[in-house]
């Protein structure tokens, strides 16, 4: 079992198949996170939000802005490409390296939240918490996910879930954002094989 | 992805770029305090040398266990090489000890041809006799386009020993794939006969190619040359076809000057060239091992 | 001794015809070659051609039989449509003496598929420096008249004067391996356009052309005769054509794979391709096959160089050059040239010329009453893949491997007996 399509593909993917968030969802979602994160961090101190490339980035990017207008407080903002560190590059093949981009203040000491769009078998995660121990160490790492479509092949969990969406293993969620794709969307398709 | 990296000629642009563009990644790494990434764990990379370069052999054992793969060194001084076993015997061996890459030094050109045709993991050729050098030609190609911003339209003189040179080899193919003008400058004598077919202009006066280039790479010329009357001597060598400051004031503002070392100081360039803020020689050794964790990942990446 | 009646063969090409092999001679050819007890040979559809004679092979024995012996090398001459070898004189020790050359001689007599005629060494030990005791090879059992020091050039243009003069004495003739050692140095395949993109040192034309014309110049000179190796490019054989047109006694040869291959093998690294002269261009290649045509070039010679394995599966540099050519010359010369030939002219280019430049005055004739019973009987029809397993020859090195070929040696005889039946070595 690999990773999820919707994290790997940076190519739109296609629309066609069940919408499940639509773009007013996807905005309230991400106030509704950003709330979250205020509140479980006691204001966003010593967080650092790291996007997990692709969908990952610019999701934290809209949490960092949403954060910024609740509380005027900035966070700063990291980009984290994990190919590098997948454990499946034996059964998919070398693919190219995204770029990734510590700020400036580093994660030593901090409380960093990972976020990514969809979280499946947790492998990905998986492979984004061994990226980070090489970065630095982090007082504590948390997760932000916009979707949570269950079936976990690891001992992982979200500490803030956007929508659980509970999925057969034959379907697929493809996460469509402005910023990648045109337009916001949650779509849950059938896997065409 | 390719199977083997035996020549520049194996990429064409896509993949050459892709290969410069992860390499952009692995130096971003090198900044770090852990410089390691899990990406080949298991993975047994062999570097067979049969020729001495310490440079080139500590860059890709840099490049691999950066990469967390396993190293095996396998030097042809003190070993069953040197006890005359036939490069068909090393290959044979390294395929049961299950190497997924041999990276390959030897004095023989097309040797690393020869050892893909007996080993099924990857060959990576890492300089063969006076034939080619194809990661020197992708680490030179990092560093001009990390200087100049850019390789298409650029135009590269490549200046020396071009007959003998495996460098200029890969650079004249992998420059011209990736859009550059090349003009190569040296002694007829150092200019091979042939040369006609190769995407890259000849000109025999250094002077007068320097005002219209934006990089200057200069070839190491070998001394020993001089006994097979290649040119007569040292010092007419220099001052026709040397790198002085003089001759650097001559090139545009931004020109930068590159090496692959080891250089000779003060047969084709002089000392105070070499140090300038316009050489790269320094950084071009750097980019060597970015440029090798990035091959080494795009070749083993796609090996099952 | 066996009677062989040889049915409805094509002399040279011509009309079916049946011959008659008995007592070592051709006894009769047409209606009446017939005897009682004759052991029939169905030649339907086959070509009859005179023994083929190779100027240029190399048996490597003594002191290589780890790549070829008298007998395996006599075995691929018979099966390549051969009954005269000309054994060069590179062996170890180096046929430089009357010794030497009766020892070799005798050796083709005893495997008895050929006749082996041995070349003596023009210099001792191929050094170049002095002269081997020609006449003493002359007057020897093996009656030796060519003389070589192939694989080295007689460079020393005063010893190769001397030579050239020496051996008129006994009609010999000095076959000169042309090659400036001093622009050949390193050398590893043809300089151009390839050797320029592999980073392979350069072997280039004009050090065989600056050789072929002062030797012509110095056989016009002395009057005596001169043979050239393995001609390899088109300036060879502009200066070929001068010298001939002026009046010197000089003959070349041209080798199969420098008729069909070109220096772009050279790209596989696989030293399978490397030989010395080395494989040209393809212009060289149209150069050579016109002038084999013309008469320029008088004679085909395979310069058969058997190789170990080890010596050639190996890095190019470090691989010894040479190939294979006994069994696949035929087929070669039939591929490129039959049509603009004939069989007359094959004949006359793979047998009577070069029998006549080595003196052997029982090859080279063509089948008729009389007539020392010399043939082969070739299936021109026939197409075949080149196996280098399935070779006779000790070695491996052919560079034809996988290719397919027209043409196929049925039967060869030697002086009546049969060496080749069926397409298979009789002993």
């Amino acid at each position: 079992m690999g990773y999820p399509a919707s994290s790997a593909s940076a190519a739109s993917p296609s629309t066609q198949g069940k919408t499940i968030l639509e773009t007013g969802d996807i905005g309230r979602i991400i106030d509704r996170i950003a709330h979250q994160i205020l509140e479980k961090t006691s204001g966003a101190r010593d967080v650092v939000l790291v996007g997990i490339a692709t969908r990952g980035v610019p999701l934290a990017r809209r949490l960092v802005e949403r954060i910024s207008t609740f509380e005027s407080v900035d966070v700063p903002l990291g980009v984290l490409d994990i190919t590098l560190y997948r454990d499946d590059l034996r059964l998919r093949g070398a693919r190219s390296v995204g770029h990734t981009e510590v700020p400036p203040e580093g994660i030593d000491g901090r409380r960093v939240v990972l976020v990514d769009d969809v979280l499946f078998s947790g492998r990905t995660v998986r492979a984004a918490l061994d990226a980070l121990k090489d970065i630095g160490r982090p007082r504590a790492v948390q997760l932000a996910v916009l979707v949570d479509r269950g079936h976990r092949e690891l001992p992982i969990r979200a500490d803030y879930v956007g929508k659980n969406i509970p999925t057969a293993l034959t379907e697929s969620v493809k996460v469509l954002l402005t910023e990648t794709d045109g337009r916001d969307a949650v779509v849950l398709q059938e896997e065409t094989a | 992805m390719i199977h083997d990296l035996l020549s520049a000629a194996d990429l064409d642009a896509d993949s050459a770029t892709l290969i410069l563009d992860t390499a952009v990644e692995m130096a971003a790494m090198a900044d770090r305090d852990i410089k390691k990434l899990p990406t080949l764990r298991g993975r047994t990379v062999v570097n067979l040398f049969y020729e001495d370069s310490t440079r080139t052999r500590i860059s890709f054992e840099a490049a691999a266990k950066r990469l967390s793969a396993d190293v095996i060194n396998f030097s042809a001084k003190g070993s069953s090489v040197s006890k005359g076993e036939s490069l068909k015997d090393t290959a044979l061996t390294l395929q049961a000890m299950g190497a997924d890459a041999v990276v390959v030094r030897h004095q023989a050109s097309g040797a690393p041809h020869r050892l893909a045709t007996w080993v099924d993991g990857r060959v990576i050729n890492a300089g063969d006799g006076t034939h080619e050098h194809p990661t020197q030609a992708l680490l030179d190609a990092y560093t001009l386009r990390s200087r100049l911003g850019g390789i298409a339209g650029r135009h590269v003189a490549i200046v020396g020993d071009v007959l003998h040179s495996r460098v200029a080899r890969s650079n004249v193919l992998l420059l011209h794939t990736l859009g550059a003008k090349v003009t190569l400058v040296a002694p007829p004598t150092l200019v091979p006969v042939g040369v006609s077919e190769w995407n890259a202009d000849v000109s025999y006066d250094f002077d007068a190619v320097l005002p219209s280039v934006d990089a200057v790479m200069m070839l190491r010329v070998q001394r020993e040359r001089m006994g097979e009357a290649y040119f007569p001597s040292a010092r007419e060598y220099s001052r026709r076809y040397g790198l002085d400051p003089v001759r650097v004031s001559r090139l545009p503002e931004h020109a930068i000057v590159m090496h692959p070392g080891p250089m000779i100081r003060g047969m084709e360039i002089t000392p105070e060239v070499a140090d300038s803020p316009r050489s790269t020689i320094v950084e071009q050794v750097a980019n060597g091992v970015a440029v090798r964790m990035s091959v080494l990942y795009h070749l083993l990446g796609g090996f099952k | 001794m066996t009677t062989f009646r040889i049915r409805g063969a094509r002399i040279l090409g011509g009309d079916p015809t049946d011959l008659l092999v008995r007592d070592g001679v051709v006894a009769a050819v047409g209606a009446d070659a017939d005897a009682p007890g004759a052991e029939s040979v169905d030649a339907d559809g086959l070509v009859a051609l005179p023994g083929l004679v190779d100027l240029h092979t190399h048996l490597r024995e003594p002191g290589r039989e780890d790549a070829e012996t008298v007998l395996t090398g006599s075995r691929a001459a018979a099966l390549g449509g051969y009954t005269a070898v000309c054994a060069m004189a590179n062996t170890d020790p180096v046929a430089d003496t009357a010794g030497v050359v009766e020892q070799v001689w005798r050796l083709g007599r005893e495997a008895g598929l050929v006749d082996v005629q041995p070349i003596g060494a023009v210099t001792v030990g191929l050094g170049g420096e002095r002269l081997a005791e020609l006449g003493a090879m002359a007057d020897s059992a093996a009656s030796v008249r060519v003389f070589s020091d192939d694989g080295h050039c007689v460079f020393d243009p005063r010893l190769m004067r001397r030579a050239l003069e020496y051996v008129k004495a006994f009609d010999g003739v000095i076959a000169q391996h042309a090659e400036e050692p001093r622009l050949t140095v390193g050398a590893q395949m043809h300089e151009g356009v390839v050797s320029a993109r592999l980073g392979l040192t350069g072997w280039p034309a004009v050090a065989e052309e600056s050789i072929i014309a002062r030797d012509a110049l110095l056989a016009g000179h002395v009057g005596a005769r001169l043979h050239i190796c393995h001609v390899s490019t088109r300036g060879s054989v502009d200066i070929i054509r001068w010298a001939k047109a002026r009046g010197v006694r000089i003959t070349a040869e041209v080798t199969p794979h420098h008729l069909l291959l070109t220096d772009t093998r050279a790209e596989s690294f696989d030293p399978v391709f490397k030989v010395n002269p080395p494989l040209r261009t393809a212009e060289d290649v149209e150069a050579l096959r016109e002038a084999l045509v013309e008469g320029i070039v008088d004679i085909v010679a395979t310069d058969h160089a058997p190789h170990t394995t080890e010596d050639k599966e190996c890095e190019w540099a470090y691989a010894r050059p040479g190939m294979l050519g006994l069994e696949t010359a035929l087929s070669i010369v039939q591929d490129v040239a039959l049509d603009r030939l004939g069989w007359d002219g094959i004949a006359e280019r793979m047998s009577r010329t070069p029998a006549r430049i080595a003196g052997l005055t029982d090859h080279g004739r063509d089948p008729a009453p009389g007539v020392p019973a010399n043939l082969t009987l070739v299936d021109p029809a026939a197409r075949r893949q080149v196996d280098p397993g399935s070779l006779a020859s000790r070695s491996r090195n052919t560079p034809y491997a996988g290719m397919t070929l027209p043409g196929r040696i049925v039967a060869t005889f030697l002086r009546g007996e049969a060496t080749v039946l069926d397409g298979k070595v009789v002993k």
